[in-house]
Parts: structure tokens; C-alpha cells; sequence
């Protein structure tokens, strides 16, 4: 049976799937002068459920995970700080999301509540203790994801990635769900505590490594690491940019949570066999990320080759151990933060009929407005990891946790590629600020579109101080895994 | 006893159509037979569990997916008229997919051959009485224990629901359509005013 | 060994005692249509056909329809396939009958009592349309097509609400067993589901007249527009076929409604204390009989008066207005059932 605690340890979620709901029936009704209400609901469900989700921390008493609805959903401080960054990076990109939609008169009410739908999904992904559980948090993101990308239905290439997306995503789901059958057969169990004690106490584990190289396959899918990131580049490209700043944000925050649950948490046992594996994907997708994005001249393609050399660094962490996977959650979240502003800069620049798609359209930014230029040059400079900005303090620790774990030619080739890889960042900082305007078009932003973005931007620069709290709250979450 | 190699007999009966359907409907070049087919395999899928005493979940594999999953299928595939213009079977890609299934196989093989080599686990599923109902045991599981993951699967259901409506409900300006509610709604008044006037005089020179 | 065979024997004989009467009933039920259509529009109907010389009143004419069809040469078409078109009006017969198996006719008159009767009537009924569907398409004719593919988007179309009002039928009664159905309406007419579940009760009589195809949904026939749509290519005894399927599947409508929304066997004098022991308040055969015969009156009745519906209008009946009626009245019975309101959930 299932009773008021275990509805209310699942409170957040109940929270955002209700308000997903409401969001649909009040954008149903609503007359379209009125619409700015949606984005407030959206806005106050992710507030709301944060405060919730913090209470249970803030409390005088300590805080205990606990499991609810007989062990098919846990509610720990792993998860809880992923849902928080989370509930922070879908704040920003719904008010990027809003001055998109408006601009191209794409304003419906469906957009916020799939998007509340895709957040369900996260939240239950990084908080699933079952197998079927984290597989139906992941479909429920995927489905919404398929439809936002292809929210601008009239536009051709929207529709493409969509069915790019849905037919790989499809795919990988079946790798995944294929391999946790296997799973499941092997361990006889669907909790990951289960299954944890039968790969450690099994003598013949043969079932179970079938069955785990499907899972990572699965998940290095959903991650975008190489060599099964094809879609990425297309889906990043293709997808109105809203809906890029979406996927590209807070899903990494949970698929890295997946990968933690089923990876460490229900196979850890098996850590060697998947180490290896691991450590192939990571240098993989550094390697291909970086050369490829290289060659890019279209910014959002760009960015897409530098998230999946961003998945490769965060892939090192998990060769590492308990401290290769805290880094690696330090590390996936910064970049959370990164890549909605980067897309949030993208969404800002294109404005009312324009679309800021090639790195040529960002020619003079210094001189059409200087504190955009500046925002962009933070969150760039940091994500090709330039002191003193936080993305080169997380990629620092992961290194590190890489190379406590004795794998130093990893550690040299990531080194070397993310020094190849500041050669494309450069590049869009010089174009921003050496090249010469071709419009003078002024950049026209909402206030709390400009709030995020500083937040965002600053928070590069803020988060190095705050590193080591951060990297605590990593380490205990992990540590309470 | 007889009543003990019925199940048996019946049991590779069925698991012979399956497999036997379920390669068909890969191999033949028909879409349409291939769709036909795959009814067959779930039919015959069906009765296995059926043989397991699970009638609910068999029951409901007709209903959902024969019933209406395939239905929906046949009718596209027919819709489409979709004329084979592959040479071989399995569109061209025959060698792949043959070596993917041989490694499959060999896999499985290798897996549980230790076990199958052991024998077989004697029949270790419960008979249960005639009055226990299947239904209800499911449903009790289906409401306490998964309640979570079952509500989820809700969950994704309406957003399903949600996204294929986004996707396909467009409302074109220019398009004519009918109001029921609206033409149900009109009134003799509305169209047509009886005037209660007197009678003209004849005049003359109308008939002439 | 014997045992087993001779329950194989009083099985088949018990199919057979369901099966013939049913057959029978097809038979005179094509009769009455034409009798009780032509009275209704001011003609006579059959009436010269009768036993040895004597009229009685057009009786024999089933009989010598069925000489008929069974006398004439199914024509196969050209380039059809040949299999697929022979094998279609098997299998609506096929399906038609195969729901028969878990019907109860009264407390003790059911072929097979199983557990989950409800969800097999769905299941065998939604089969029904795989008939329809291949016979369109093997008979490789652009009318049988059309006739098919319609017949495939109703069907589907409808089973939705048919399946919700069962669903409402279910929470009412607790129970799959049909039987049990029956006995959860025990205690009078005012017991019955139809009061409490009406508005399920009415959709899941015109939902069932649109899943066997008759007017005014006859869309998938429509002989002014698609001549007879899935079954244009059949004549004989396979066309004989799909007629017997589509007249067995009306009766078993209308007895299904009589179960699960009238009470069944049970009598409408039940519970009224002047009758309390007379025979009219006991449950019989003959109450359910009688209360299917009235659904069955109504098919005709609706089709001799109303005019067939569009195609979009049918669909918009079944996805726009029933569907969220079954839904919103799914949970109305929930709420009535939990927090036992009014005298049926007591």
C-alpha cells in the first residue's frame, strides 16, 4: 500500500505534474493578450517546488533519504541537488523560451506545459530506485523532447531533427530497455540495491555484463557521447532555439543522474568491466567533439560538438571513484549553467526576424552592445576552460580524479584536446570583438531575460569561489548515494 | 494421463506458430501479409500466456495490440499501398541482419547453455485454485506495489496525447468547416419571418 | 481417458446448443427486418414464402435465402488474393461466435465462467474488424477498399467509448465475470445499472450499433456511395457468412446491454411485495430474452428512420462527444461507488 508519506516524499514531483496539467488547461482557455500568465505559473511551480524540495534540507533535523512507494522512488541529497540546479537552469530557459516564442508567434501554452512534463521526467530520472521507474522518467523526457523540437512544425528543418531525434532516441531506448531486461533477468530483482548485491555476490556475472553493455550503450546515447552522438549536431541545429537551450541544460543534469543510478548505484559491483568502457566513450567524444566543432561555421552546431567533448570530460569523473563522480557532478552541473546561457545569448541576439545561427552573425557584438559581448565572452571563455572561470576549475577536478585513478594517458590526451578545442572558442571571441558590425540593430532583451543571463554569465565567475562548498555538496551527495 | 501432455502438446503448438510467424513476418515481401502475420505471432503469443493461466494479460495482448495496435497499422500500411521494390527479403540488409542474429544467438547460447546443460528447473508454476482470480491479483500489485511506475506510465501516456494533438491540430484560416452545435442551434426565426399581411386584390392585367 | 474425452463431447454439445439456436435466431432475424421495416414504411415485406404449400405469413423465407446463397457460386476476383479473401469471412464468423463462449444466459447457463468475461467480449469483438479489413483489401477492388479502411477507423473510433462505459460497468459491479455483473444488480428495476450508469448505458448501445456496422453508421456498406463497400467482390455462401457474423454480433449487443445495464435474468418485478412470491418475480431466461429482443427491435427501428451519417460527423460523435462523457461519467460512478451514493452502491 502507499500512503501520505510516501505522496509526500514525492511532493516536488506531484507539485510540477500538476501544474504541467494546469499549465495545459489554463492555456487552453486563456485569451492570447493574457498569455504572459503561463509563463508565471511556470515560473512559480519551479519556485514552489524548490522550496519544497529545500524544506526538507533547512529543517532542524537532519536530513534522511528515504525511499517511497515500496522502493521505486528515493528521495536523497543526490538527487535533490540535481533537481535544484535543474528547477534553476528551466527557470532561465523559460524566459528565454518566452521572448523566442513570441518573436515568431509560436506562443502556445503546450510549450511551458511539455516543458514542466520533460522537468517530471528529469526529476523522476535522477530519483527512480527501480529500473522501470528511471526507464519511464527517461521516456517521459524523451517524448516531450521529440515534441518541442519540433514545436515549429511549418519549419522544415525543425521537423527533420525531430524525426532524427525520435527515430535514434527510439533506438536507444530500445538498447536500454533491452539491457535492463537483461539486467533484470540476471539479478531477479528491478531495485538497484538489489541488483547491486546480486552483481557483487555472483559468481557468474556473464548475464549481467551483456546486459551492462547495452545499459551504457543506452545511456552513452542519451548523453550524446561519441560514438553515438550523430544525432546531436542535427538536433541542436535543427530545434527552434528555445527548445535547444532545453535539451542542451537541465536533460544533462538528469542524464547524468542516470547514468549514476544505474552505473554506480545497481552495477557498481561491476565497476571494472565498465570502467574501461567508459574511458573509450570519454576520449571518444573529446576527441571528436573538439576536431569537429573545429570546422564549424554555424553556432548552434558549434555548440552541440563542444557539449559532446563537454560529456567526454564529465565521463572522465566516472573512472575516477567516489571522487571522479563528485567531480563529475560538479562538473555537469557548471556546464548546465553554461550551456543555458550560451543558448540564452543565442536567443536574446535573434530577435523579432532574426536568427543568430552562424558565428558571422555575432560580428561586432563588442560594439552593437558591450555587456552582451561580455556575458558571451565569460560563458564561452569557460567553456573552453580558461582560468579563472569556473569551467577550468571542473575540468581540473575531473582531470584530477582521472589521474588518481591511473589513467594518465587519458588525463594527457583530454589535456591536449581542450587546448585544440580553445582554438574554436577563440575564434567567436574574436569575431565578437575584432570584427565589424554589419547591423546596428539594437539587441532588444526583457528584464528577466537580462537577469538570467547575468546570473548566468557571473555565476562563472562567482562559482569558482564557491567551488569548494559546491564540490562538498557533490562529494556528501554522492557519498549518501 | 492425458490431461498432462495437453499442455505440453499444445504449448509447442503454439510456440511453433509464434516463431514460425514471427520469422515470416521479416522474411515476406508483402507488407500487408507481414502485417497479418505479426497478428498471428501475438495471437499465438497470447494463447502461451493463456497456457500460463495469466488469461487477463493475455486477453488484453488481443485486445490492445491485435485489436487496435494493428488494426491501426494494417490501415496505414494499406493506406500507403506500399509496393515492394526490394529484390530480397529484409530490404537488402539480409547479411547484417543475419550476422547480428547469429552473435545474438551465439550469446544466448553461450549464456545459458551452463544452465540448460544443469536441466531444466522442474515446473515450478503454482496451479492455482479455480475460484483465484487473476484480475484481482493484478490489479492489487498493479495499485500498491507499482502504483508509482504505473501512474508514470500515465504520465507519459498524456503527454503522448498532448504532443500527437500539437503536432497534427492546425487550424487553417482559410479552411470551411461545420459547427454542429451552431446548425443545431438555428431557428425557423432566425432564417425566415412569417409576415401576417391581408390579401391583395387580384390585379388586373396579370393573366392576360 | 475417457473422462477427458467425454468432457471434449458435452463441450462441443454445449457449443452446438449455443451455436444453433443462435443461428435460428439470425435466420428470423433478417425476417423480422423486413416484415417490421416494411410496416414501418407502409409495405409488406416477405410474406409469400411459407412450409408445404401454406403462406404462414412469409415464415419460410429464411429458409429458402439460406438455399439460395448456399446454391451460388462465389465468384473470386481476378488478381485477388485468393487465401486472404476466402479466409475473411471466416473470421468475422469466426469472432462473432468465438464471444459467445463467456455469455451467461442465466445462473447457470454459460458455456465458459471465466474471470475476465468483460475484457474478452472487448477483445473478441474488436477482432471482428480484421474480417472487414481483409476482405477490403484482398478483394483488390477500389469500392471493397474504401469500405475496409472506413470500417477500420469507426471501429477503432468506437471501441474507445464501448470500452470506457464497460470500464464504468466495472467499477460499478467490482468485477470482470459477467455473471457476477448480473448478480451486483440484484434487488429490482431500480437497481438495475442503467439508472445510475445512463448515460454510459445509452453510449454503449450506439457504440455497439456502430462497432456491427448498421445504420445509421453503416459508412463501411454505404451501397449509394460504395456500393456495398467491404463485401462488393462476395457472393454465395461467403457473402452468406459475413451476413450471419453481422446479425450474431447485433444479437450479442443487444444481449450485452440487457446484462450489463438491465439486470440480465434478473426480473423487473423483483422486490415489489405484492409479486414476492409469484413466478414473475423470479429470475428466468425469459426476462433476458425479452429485454435483448427490445435492443433488438430498436436496431431495426433505428434504421428504418434514421438517414446514414457522414463520415466526419461519425467521427466526431465518437471522439468529441462520447469519449469525454465515458470519461467524465467514469468518475461520477467512482465518486458515487467510493462514498456509496444513492441505493445501487449501498
Amino acid at each position: 500500500m502507499f500512503g501520505w508519506s510516501d505522496l509526500v516524499t514525492a511532493l516536488p514531483e506531484i507539485i510540477v505534474l500538476s501544474m504541467a496539467c494546469l499549465v495545459l488547461l489554463v492555456g487552453l482557455v486563456l485569451k492570447p493578450e493574457k498569455d504572459g500568465l503561463l509563463v508565471s505559473l511556470t515560473m512559480l511551480t519551479l519556485v514552489f517546488a524548490a522550496l519544497v524540495t529545500l524544506r526538507d534540507h533547512l529543517g532542524a533535523e537532519a536530513f534522511v533519504a528515504r525511499e517511497a512507494f515500496n522502493g521505486a522512488f528515493v528521495r536523497d541529497t543526490f538527487g535533490d541537488v540535481l533537481k535544484l540546479f535543474m528547477y534553476m537552469v528551466m527557470a532561465a530557459v523559460v524566459v528565454f523560451a518566452k521572448q523566442y516564442l513570441r518573436n515568431r508567434s509560436l506562443f502556445k501554452g503546450e510549450y511551458f506545459s511539455l516543458a514542466l512534463f520533460a522537468l517530471v521526467g528529469m526529476m523522476v530520472m535522477v530519483s527512480g530506485n527501480n529500473l522501470v521507474t528511471l526507464y519511464l522518467g527517461l521516456e517521459l523526457l524523451a517524448l516531450s523532447s521529440y515534441a518541442l523540437v519540433a514545436f515549429d512544425r511549418n519549419h522544415l528543418k525543425a521537423t527533420e531533427a525531430a524525426v532524427k531525434y525520435f527515430v535514434l532516441g527510439a533506438l536507444a531506448s530500445g538498447m536500454l530497455l533491452y539491457g535492463l531486461s537483461m539486467v533484470y533477468g540476471a539479478a531477479g530483482s528491478l531495485q538497484l540495491q538489489n541488483i547491486a548485491q546480486a552483481a557483487a555476490t555472483q559468481p557468474d556475472a556473464r548475464l549481467l555484463i551483456l546486459g551492462l553493455v547495452f545499459v551504457l550503450v543506452g545511456v552513452a546515447f542519451k548523453l550524446g557521447a561519441a560514438p553515438f552522438h550523430m544525432w546531436v549536431p542535427d538536433v541542436y541545429t535543427g530545434a527552434p532555439t528555445a527548445t535547444t537551450a532545453l535539451i542542451a541544460s537541465a536533460p544533462k543534469l538528469a542524464a547524468f543522474g542516470l547514468a549514476v543510478r544505474l552505473l554506480g548505484e545497481g552495477l557498481g559491483p561491476l565497476q571494472i568491466h565498465w570502467q574501461s568502457m567508459v574511458a573509450i566513450l570519454a576520449v571518444l567524444s573529446i576527441v571528436i567533439g573538439n576536431l569537429f566543432a573545429i570546422q564549424q561555421t554555424n553556432i548552434k552546431r558549434l555548440f552541440a560538438y563542444s557539449t559532446i567533448s563537454h560529456i567526454g570530460f564529465m565521463l572522465l569523473g566516472f573512472v575516477g571513484g567516489a571522487d571522479g563522480f563528485a567531480a563529475a557532478m560538479f562538473y555537469i552541473i557548471t556546464y548546465a549553467l553554461m550551456a543555458a546561457g550560451g543558448f540564452g545569448l543565442l536567443i536574446v541576439l535573434s530577435g523579432k526576424g532574426v536568427e543568430v545561427e552562424n558565428i558571422e552573425d555575432l560580428k561586432g557584438l563588442n560594439q552593437r552592445n558591450g555587456w552582451l559581448a561580455f556575458l558571451m565572452l565569460l560563458i564561452i571563455a569557460s567553456m573552453a576552460g580558461f582560468p579563472p572561470l569556473v569551467g577550468f576549475v571542473s575540468k581540473l577536478w575531473v582531470l584530477k580524479a582521472a589521474l588518481d585513478a591511473g589513467y594518465l594517458g587519458l588525463t594527457i590526451i583530454a589535456v591536449i584536446f581542450a587546448v585544440i578545442g580553445a582554438f574554436y572558442y577563440l575564434r567567436v571571441i574574436k569575431v565578437m570583438y575584432f570584427d565589424d558590425a554589419q547591423t546596428d540593430e539594437a539587441i532588444v532583451a526583457s528584464v528577466d531575460a537580462r537577469f538570467f543571463l547575468n546570473v548566468l554569465a557571473i555565476a562563472q565567475l562567482a562559482l569558482v569561489l564557491l567551488t569548494p562548498m559546491l564540490l562538498d555538496v557533490c562529494s556528501s551527495a554522492i557519498a549518501a548515494l | 494421463m492425458i490431461s498432462d501432455w495437453i499442455p505440453v502438446v499444445l504449448f509447442y503448438a503454439f510456440a511453433g506458430v509464434l516463431l514460425a510467424s514471427a520469422l515470416a513476418v521479416i522474411t515476406v515481401r508483402n507488407s500487408v501479409y507481414a502485417a497479418l502475420l505479426l497478428v498471428l505471432a501475438f495471437f499465438s503469443a497470447a494463447a502461451l500466456w493463456m497456457l500460463l493461466e495469466a488469461e487477463f494479460l493475455a486477453i488484453t495482448l488481443v485486445l490492445v495490440y491485435v485489436g487496435a495496435v494493428m488494426v491501426l497499422f494494417l490501415f496505414v500500411v494499406m493506406m500507403l499501398d506500399v509496393k515492394s521494390r526490394e529484390k530480397h527479403a529484409l530490404g537488402g540488409y539480409g547479411k547484417v541482419a543475419i550476422a547480428v542474429a547469429v552473435a545474438m544467438l551465439l550469446e544466448m547460447v553461450m549464456l545459458f547453455a551452463g544452465k540448460l546443460a544443469a536441466g531444466l528447473p522442474e515446473t515450478s508454476l503454482t496451479r492455482h485454485a479455480a475460484d483465484y482470480s487473476n484480475v484481482r491479483a493484478l490489479a492489487e500489485e498493479l495499485f500498491t506495489r507499482y502504483v508509482f511506475p504505473f501512474e508514470l506510465a500515465a504520465v507519459l501516456l498524456l503527454v503522448a496525447i498532448v504532443a500527437a494533438i500539437l503536432l497534427t491540430l492546425r487550424r487553417r484560416p482559410d479552411f470551411k468547416h461545420l459547427d454542429p452545435a451552431r446548425q443545431i442551434a438555428v431557428k425557423a426565426s432566425d432564417r425566415m419571418r412569417v409576415i401576417k399581411m391581408p390579401a391583395e386584390p387580384q390585379s388586373s392585367g396579370d393573366d392576360k | 481417458m475417457m473422462e477427458q474425452i467425454w468432457v471434449l463431447i458435452w463441450t462441443l454439445l454445449k457449443i452446438v446448443a449455443v451455436v444453433l439456436p443462435l443461428v435460428l435466431t439470425v435466420a428470423y432475424l433478417t425476417y423480422a427486418e423486413r416484415r417490421i421495416i416494411g410496416f414501418m414504411q407502409g409495405r409488406m415485406g416477405p410474406n409469400r414464402v411459407g412450409f408445404f404449400g401454406f403462406k404462414a405469413w412469409g415464415l419460410g423465407q429464411p429458409f429458402a435465402d439460406v438455399v439460395k446463397l448456399l446454391l451460388k457460386e462465389i465468384v473470386i476476383p481476378d488478381r485477388s488474393s485468393k487465401f486472404l479473401f476466402l479466409l475473411a469471412p471466416v473470421i468475422s464468423l469466426g469472432t462473432a461466435f468465438a464471444a459467445w463462449a463467456v455469455v451467461p444466459f442465466s445462473d447457470s447457463l454459460v458455456l465458459a465462467d471465466i474471470d475476465a468475461g468483460l475484457v474478452y467480449i472487448l477483445a473478441m469483438t474488436s477482432l471482428g474488424v480484421y474480417g472487414v479489413i481483409i476482405a477490403g483489401w484482398a478483394s483488390n477492388s477500389k469500392y471493397a477498399l474504401l469500405g475496409a479502411m472506413r470500417s477500420a477507423a469507426q471501429i477503432i473510433s468506437y471501441e474507445l467509448p464501448m470500452g470506457f462505459a464497460l470500464v464504468g460497468v466495472l467499477v460499478a459491479a467490482g468485477t470482470l465475470n459477467l455473471k457476477e455483473i448480473v448478480w451486483a444488480q440484484h434487488g429490482g428495476l431500480l437497481h438495475w445499472f442503467w439508472l445510475p450508469l445512463f448515460p454510459l448505458f445509452v453510449i454503449y448501445y450506439i457504440s455497439g450499433v456502430a462497432e456491427t456496422n448498421r445504420a445509421p453508421f453503416d459508412v463501411a456498406e454505404g451501397e449509394s456511395e460504395i456500393v456495398a463497400g467491404f463485401h462488393v467482390e462476395y457472393s454465395g455462401s461467403a457473402f452468406a457468412l459475413f451476413f450471419l457474423a453481422e446479425y450474431a454480433n447485433m444479437i450479442l449487443v443487444s444481449l450485452l446491454t440487457a446484462i450489463m445495464f438491465l439486470g440480465g435474468w434478473l426480473s423487473p418485478f423483483e422486490g415489489i411485495d405484492a409479486l414476492q412470491n409469484s413466478w414473475l418475480a423470479q429470475p428466468h431466461v425469459f426476462w433476458l430474452l425479452t429485454k435483448s429482443a427490445i435492443f433488438l427491435f430498436l436496431y431495426l427501428w433505428l434504421r428504418a428512420t434514421f438517414p446514414r451519417y457522414r463520415y466526419d460527423q461519425i467521427m466526431r460523435l465518437g471522439w468529441k462527444v462520447f469519449i469525454p462523457i465515458t470519461l467524465v461519467w467514469i468518475l461520477v460512478v467512482a465518486v458515487m461507488k467510493v462514498f456509496h451514493i444513492g441505493w445501487w452502491f449501498d
